[in-house]
């Protein structure tokens, strides 16, 4: 245990050092690299609890799919500079959430003094794939399927946004 | 803890970097060669006996080069990038079965590093992040050129990723298993090359995208964009991202090995003969070898008989073509094993493959009309 936490305690720095990061760096490359650190640090969390399933997709779809789509973005409009300088007037709903989501989680933690403070292997049953596609499509089905519609909806809305009016021309051959 | 189990994956992971660091070296004089016997040239053969030492002499010459940094590039990315390139390229090849488990020294020994439950999405995951060397290089270098190669590096990983990851889906449908080590016994009777010929094609096309290779090697199309993302890298930060290219092709070829040319099994003819890798264990790594080697001939020999694609093909392949025929492979594989009728699967793979290659002859001679 105290190898773990000692792991928990250098990947929690980096976590808050990167996110902190995020918030503060002026150029936007950066900002996204803070991010896609945070996203390897948070996995590793995960592996930490005992569920390679959820860190290893965790690198796939965050780091890997959704961060390099933000560099490719990012580096195709030219936008490496944030302009202007940071409006604190339109922070204070954001700073009252977070202060509320900080309380939260301090009333979690004093609740828990003096209990056990691991989690009974969250992990165990959700480490195994097959487990853990049973209970997604047996007994969470319907989140589950909302999850994809939702998700289908934003892919639809992606595309109408980003379609031209002159209608699509046939096939591969695009130019000639 | 274990210390002798520490010891074995210390000696495992160091035998392996360097059996990686060994195939770079001669892989590239392996495709110089090659290539020169396809276009009817000699190619290196002059340094030791046909040109044997010539990866030393190579070594030698870019240790030796001056590193210049442009004085325009941003320093700390700059750096870091050939360095985030390289690291994937050699992790992603931890999970990769080199032989069956083996009784050594009073062990069990697994001839792969890493043995997990999640071997195939580990492959997965790895190879999503192993563009952002390229996409840093691209945008530290401060050159137009470089950045449109780190640009278009990203857009057609990005592409061809989803049809890559598909196909992992394919040969996990068939095994009912991630871990490499059940995917290469379940190929003990039929590799899933004949099962599921379409998706082995198309998975070697979408790694020849992944790994930047001909006819996909937009990133550093030379006619238009010098040399793409490492244009102004010289030295050993060029020799990285040289090295990662390479060491990416020998993992992809592994990996492709495995999945659907039976990793280090013998033919499945071979099955209960002197051959067969149940009876002498060293005979895995030995298949495993002549495996890879084929598939890096047969990358070599693409690269040699066709020409680089246009970009925006490129991209209109991957998503108009890729994408939805491995959607399609997808669904027919599940539906032949829920049917528990395999035979179906070949069949109606290939019909559908040729369907979409009757589609791209018709979209490519239709507009000369």
């Amino acid at each position: 245990m105290t190898l773990e936490l000692v792991l928990f305690f250098i990947l929690a720095v980096i976590a808050v050092t990167t996110a902190v990061g995020l918030l503060t760096s002026r150029s936007t490359i950066y900002a996204a690299l803070h991010l896609v650190t945070n996203f390897v640090t948070v996995a590793i969390f995960y592996l930490l609890l005992d569920a390679p399933f959820i860190a290893l997709a965790q690198v796939t779809v965050y780091a890997g799919a959704i961060m390099v789509l933000f560099l490719f973005v990012i580096m195709l409009l030219g936008i490496e500079n944030i302009a202007g300088e940071l409006e604190w007037k339109g922070l204070i709903w954001p700073v009252v959430m977070a202060v509320i989501l900080l309380a939260e989680g301090i009333f979690l933690v004093v609740q828990r003094i003096g209990k056990n403070i691991y989690v009974e292997s969250a992990g165990t049953e959700l480490s195994n794939a097959s487990t853990m596609a049973k209970y997604l499509f047996t007994d969470y089905l319907l989140p589950f399927e909302i999850t994809s519609i939702l998700l289908l909806v934003a892919m639809v809305g992606a595309i109408v946004l980003s379609k031209h009016e002159k209608p699509a021309k046939r096939g591969l051959e695009k130019t000639r | 803890m274990d210390w002798w189990l520490i010891l074995e994956w210390l000696i495992k992971s160091i035998v392996l970097v360097l059996v990686l660091l060994t195939g770079f070296a001669y892989l590239t004089l392996f495709e110089r060669r090659v290539l020169a016997f396809m276009q009817a040239r000699i190619g290196p053969n002059r340094a030791g006996p046909q040109g044997i030492l010539q990866p030393i002499a190579d070594a030698v010459k870019l240790i030796f080069k001056e590193e210049l940094t442009p004085g325009q590039v941003v320093k700390a990315i700059f750096v870091l990038a050939p360095i985030v390139t390289v690291v994937p390229a050699v992790v992603i090849a931890a999970v990769i079965p080199w032989g069956p488990t083996v009784e050594m020294f009073g062990r069990t020994i697994n001839l792969s590093i890493a043995d997990i439950d999640l071997g195939i999405l580990y492959i997965a995951a790895t190879a999503s992040i192993a563009v952002y060397g390229i996409v840093l290089a691209g945008w530290s270098s401060n050159n137009k050129y470089a950045m449109l190669g780190g640009l278009r590096s990203s857009a057609q990983v990005i592409s061809y990723e989803l049809t890559l990851a598909l196909c992992f889906v394919l040969v996990t449908l068939l095994t009912g298993s991630m871990r490499a080590m059940d995917i290469v016994e379940a190929q003990r009777t039929m590799w899933f090359f004949f099962i599921q010929p379409v998706g082995g094609l198309i998975f070697l096309v979408a790694t020849l995208a992944e790994v930047n290779r001909a006819p996909f090697d937009m990133p550093e199309a030379e006619q238009e964009l010098t040399a793409g993302y490492h244009s102004e890298y010289a030295g050993m930060k060029f020799a990285l991202f040289f090295m990662a290219e390479y060491i990416k092709m020998i993992a992809i070829s592994a990996i492709a090995a495995m999945l659907f040319f039976g990793g280090y099994r013998e033919f499945p003819f071979l099955q209960n003969t002197w051959f067969s890798v149940d009876q002498n264990w060293w005979l895995g790594p030995l298949y495993m070898f002549a495996k890879v080697l084929v598939l890096l001939f047969f990358m070599v020999w693409i690269r040699a008989t066709l020409p680089r694609m246009r970009y925006d093909r490129l991209m209109a392949f991957g998503w108009k073509v890729m994408l939805p025929l491995s959607l399609a492979l997808v669904f027919i594989s599940a539906l032949g094993i829920m049917l528990q009728m395999l035979w179906i699967i070949p069949i109606l793979s290939i019909a559908v493959g040729l369907v979409f290659v009757g589609f791209i002859n018709r979209s490519l001679t239709m507009k000369r009309r």
